[in-house]
């Protein structure tokens, strides 16, 4: 998507379609067709864990940051306060889109691992598939605050551990046993640089989520 | 020395982990990273919106992933550079999302969904939510496509 060009639009183009075009066949997705579901997964973890490299690298659009306001929200409760006019600190999210095919798109969330930021992951969890929990095994505890969280609120995550060069090379039960995680998670290495990794730790928490579905329904074609 | 660090690792993650599932801890680690309020995981300062006259609560629900497009209602007011530039994301042939508008806006998804919602008040933009599944990782044909999907990228 090039907006540039659009914006950019010489005399006599349209930069809007008209009025008219409302309702004949305007611009945008046909309605008639039922949505496909949105599907989401959360890259979660510390900082410097390779969020934004992952997402980066797995997506198919450019890597978006999308940012959310930090100040402000911890005053929503004010009813009287409307109007921000300090300046605001944001929060940065990696966003990025992977189109699996015509019916699924599958959207990923980089979102940052402190608690403080947990608000933003409320809206974040809403719908999602699961997680993928980047972890940095110079730093292991920075994932912790992702990992509780997830098992908290029941959502299907592996723990994809991130070897950055000159980082000490774990065993995967090594990892699994200093995190505390539950036998059934996975542990999986990743090289967030890598689309193939970055696309395989994706596809082993797709993998691992179909071996613990819950009340699986296998219903009709979705 | 792996070893010991492994074992040593252990036990601080597991009273780390016990003090945060007990609420006994203050909810901040102790580490270096985390000590000021404003880390390298924060992201930039901003200025007040103009764009928004300061205004920071949406009128409108949407969601990150709600897809917005252009209806062609040509608004009766003259829209602002903001305004006029979000309509032109809106008007791509795919309907985009509001974390994408956001992203090109360079604009924080909160500041994005107020001006998103001033263009809906003028019916030039129409937004349609995401359809989340209630257990999508219960959905094993789902789950079974997008596997299939991820594999097929391999
Ligand atoms: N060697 C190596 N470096 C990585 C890897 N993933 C990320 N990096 C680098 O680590 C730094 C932090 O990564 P970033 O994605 O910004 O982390 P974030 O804070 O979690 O978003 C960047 O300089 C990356 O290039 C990896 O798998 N291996
Ligand atoms: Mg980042």
């Amino acid at each position: 998507m090039d907006c540039a060009d659009v914006c950019e639009a010489g005399p006599g183009t349209r930069p809007l379609p008209a009025p008219e075009g409302r309702g004949a066949q305007g611009p945008g997705p046909d309605r008639s067709a039922p949505p496909p579901a949105t599907l989401k997964i959360l890259v979660a973890g510390g900082f410097g864990a390779g969020k934004t490299t992952f997402v980066g690298a797995v997506s198919e659009i450019e890597p978006l940051c999308t940012e959310e306001l930090l100040t402000g929200l911890s005053e929503a409760d004010d009813p009287l306060e409307g109007v921000e006019s300090k300046t605001a600190t944001t929060v940065a999210l990696d966003f990025g889109r992977i189109t699996l095919d015509s019916r699924h798109v599958l959207y990923l969330f980089g979102t940052p691992g402190q608690q403080r930021f947990w608000f933003l992951w409320e809206e974040l969890c809403a719908g999602a598939l699961g997680a993928v929990v980047l972890a940095d095994t110079r730093r292991l505890a920075d994932c912790f605050p992702a990992v509780d969280f997830f098992e908290r609120r029941g959502i299907g995550f592996v723990l994809a551990v991130n070897e950055f060069d000159g980082g000490h090379r774990y065993t995967a039960d090594e990892v699994r046993e200093a995190v505390g995680l539950a036998p059934e998670v996975p542990v999986v290495r990743c090289d967030a640089r890598l689309a193939s990794s970055g696309t395989r730790a994706l596809a082993a928490l797709v993998h691992h989520l179909l071996t613990t579905a819950r009340h699986p329904r296998s219903g009709g074609p979705t | 020395m792996s070893a010991t660090r492994a074992t040593g690792a252990t036990s601080a993650v597991r009273a780390a982990r016990a003090a945060r599932a007990t609420g006994t801890g203050t909810g901040t680690r102790t580490g270096p990273r985390d000590t000021p309020w404003l880390d390298d995981s924060a992201g930039r300062v901003m200025r007040p919106y103009t764009a928004t006259s300061g205004r920071t609560r949406p009128d409108v629900a949407l969601d990150l992933l709600s897809l917005v497009s252009a209806t062609g209602v040509r608004p009766r007011t003259a829209l602002g550079p903001e305004h006029s530039h979000v309509l032109r994301l809106c008007a791509a042939a795919a309907a985009p999302s509001v974390a994408e508008v956001a992203a090109q806006l360079r604009l924080p998804a909160v500041v994005t969904k107020v001006l998103l919602g001033d263009l809906m008040r003028y019916g030039a933009v129409t937004a349609r939510a995401p359809r989340f599944l209630n257990d999508p990782a219960d959905d094993l044909t789902l789950l079974r496509a997008v596997l299939d999907g991820l594999r097929r990228r391999l």
